[in-house]
């Protein structure tokens, strides 16, 4: 093994090492956080008993949960029963991988430590456990496999409201994958390229996406909201129809999985809002945070940590302002209001992108980025609107869209002969 | 439906589902910085301040207590009314009597698990010995302890019910 493949490997086992262990932790922190954002806005207190204000609520969660009885329920499949919980964490946490946390470091060391040998870097690290080059799409592969998890948790409990909650996550979460992916295109339009770092590098160089792509950054976090159960999409655990739905049989550890699998994936929605559409480790109005200097890198991991807390923020936001969707409505808002205006934005973009580059003679990013700004700022207006009107969440529509009260009083059309109205 | 229905067209402004979720949003933000209402029980018991008034009423009924006399006798001469008139018969008395004639309680128990908290074992002591009191906190370790005997009963220090409110006899 040469010193640079050695180098390398100890770089990656420290960052594999402190990532895992801060989203470990920050998880738990977060489901304290949840209970105390949720206590502020109700005018409550929150936890405050275990540690300085609470601090400590998540270990003493965590201990019951240890303690607490494994239960089986009777006739269940025993293996995906325990399969389940490992496979909606796994695929939540594995997610954490990809995503860069902080701007390249220059890092250069050559030492050789005893039996082990000669470890060399030299250069910029990047700030990420795995800097794949298909970042992206490893992100949307993955995050659709937590689904197996929890269809399998609803199967295997051999529960008629697990397996209901089983069914409506799957529906739900394949339905908003598909706006998901497709509002993701015009990010690649612009980047040009589906690795993360790629994609923070051109929106230091421009504009934060959020500008440009304003309605893919909305499909986005609508869509995120659905993928992660959250409310008001949480139809799979509706604790007031299919109590608590899919981990409504589990108990102790595995229920906690659950729990961890659902913030680990609140965190990921987070980081890539933060990342795709908010510059994520980008510091605004600077291109020195790309140099390298340790405290560059520093202030860059302190924006990711800010844009990716202020999304987990309004995340719980959401959750304790809004009520639960009905089910149709949210099948409705997906495939007959996102996924449409994805497409369309995709076109649109592109239509935009090529007429600035060949008709309108734009070569300069920034100009581009601009231009796109007003279009989409143009087509926001436009499309909240015209979709604003009762129709975002209309759920299903009457067959008939106006009520006629001739129509009504005479459903025939007035066309009675040799048919009999029943009465 | 085949009388006219009156189709009103919905008002835009309440239609708005962003809007309406933005208006919800800033509701709740505001109200992360509002006063708490939040009682901190074990240290706080109760409340009287702008948050509102929270205080245990004259009146609640709550695990008993034996009044005592100046010698620290239990006043109850085990006349036999509590335990005949408690509906869920959780008052176990035997009477004694001692040389003098007097009568006083050999055993006197009262099963508060058993017991409903009516109230009319208080009622209807003719020597205002039995009482129910102002107190709710009852926890134990086992079932056992939730037979209170007479010496536990007239060791309770806490206030006694007052069963009705004085200035409003009839409860108007």
């Amino acid at each position: 093994m040469n010193p640079e493949l050695k180098g390398y490997m100890l770089l990656s086992v420290i960052k594999m090492l402190v990532v895992f262990t801060v989203v470990l932790v920050g998880v738990a922190l977060l489901t304290l956080l949840e209970r105390k954002v949720s206590a502020w806005m109700q005018n409550r207190r929150g936890p405050n008993r275990v540690g300085w204000g609470g601090l400590l609520q998540p270990a003493a969660d965590g201990l019951k949960n240890i303690l607490k009885e494994e239960t089986f329920p009777a006739e269940a499949n025993r293996l995906l029963f325990l399969l389940a919980p490992a496979m909606s964490f796994i695929p939540a946490l594995m997610l954490s991988a990809v995503i860069p946390f902080a701007a390249p470091l220059r890092l250069d060391f050559d030492f050789t430590a005893g039996p082990l040998g000669r470890f060399v870097h030299h250069g910029l690290m990047p700030m990420v456990v795995a800097d794949v080059p298909v970042g992206f799409l490893f992100v949307l592969a993955i995050s659709s496999m937590g689904v197996y998890g929890i269809a399998l948790a609803g199967w295997a409990s051999n529960s008629k409201y697990s397996l209901l909650g089983g069914l409506r996550a799957t529906a739900q979460m394949i339905s908003y994958e598909v706006a998901m992916g497709m509002s993701l295109i015009p990010v690649l339009l612009l980047s040009g390229n589906v690795s993360f770092s790629s994609i923070i590098l051109e929106q230091s160089r421009t504009l934060w996406f959020v500008l440009p792509l304003f309605l893919s950054f909305f499909i986005f976090l609508v869509s995120g909201f659905a993928e992660t159960n959250r409310l008001p999409f949480d139809l799979p655990e509706a604790e007031s129809e299919l109590i608590a739905g899919y981990h409504s049989e589990y108990s102790a550890m595995k229920f906690s999985m659950f729990f961890i699998a659902e913030y680990a994936n609140v965190v990921t929605v987070s980081a890539m809002v933060a990342t795709l559409f908010f510059g994520g480790w980008d510091v605004p109005f600077t291109r020195a945070d790309e140099s390298g200097v340790w405290y560059w890198v520093i202030l860059s991991h302190l924006m990711f940590f800010a844009k990716t807390f202020f999304w987990i923020f309004f995340i719980m936001w959401i959750r304790w302002t809004l009520p639960r969707f009905r089910y149709d409505q949210l099948m409705a808002l997906g495939w007959k209001f996102l996924l449409p205006v994805a497409l369309a934005y995709i076109m649109v973009i592109s239509g935009a992108i090529y007429a600035l580059e060949h008709l309108a003679g734009v070569t300069s990013p920034l100009t581009r980025a601009m231009a796109l700004t007003v279009v989409s700022l143009v087509l926001g207006i436009l499309v909240f609107r015209v979709l604003d009107r009762g129709v975002i969440v209309s759920g299903s529509q009457p067959r008939r869209q106006r009520l006629e009260p001739d129509l009504l009083r005479n459903p025939l059309g007035g066309r009675t002969d040799g048919v009999r109205v029943a009465s | 439906m085949a009388i006219g229905v009156k189709v009103l067209k919905r008002p835009e402004r309440e239609a708005s589902y962003v809007r309406a979720t933005l208006k919800g949003m800033a509701l709740t933000f505001r109200h992360m910085f509002e006063p708490k209402v939040t009682m901190q029980y074990p240290e706080e018991k109760s409340t009287r301040d702008e948050r509102g008034t929270w205080t245990l009423s004259p009146r609640w009924r709550g695990t008993h207590r034996m009044l005592t006399d100046e010698q620290g006798r239990s006043k109850c001469v085990a006349c036999g009314l509590c335990p005949q008139i408690c509906p869920a018969n959780c008052i176990k008395l035997v009477p004694g009597e001692d040389e003098e004639g007097n009568r006083y309680p050999l055993i006197y128990e009262i099963d508060e698990f058993r017991c409903i908290f009516c109230g009319y074992c208080q009622e209807v002591c003719p020597e205002e010995a039995i009482h129910v009191g102002q107190h709710y906190e009852n926890s134990e370790y086992t079932r056992g302890r939730f037979v209170y005997d007479l010496e536990r009963l007239s060791a309770q220090t806490h206030a006694v019910s007052t069963l009705w409110d004085p200035s409003d006899p009839r409860g108007e």
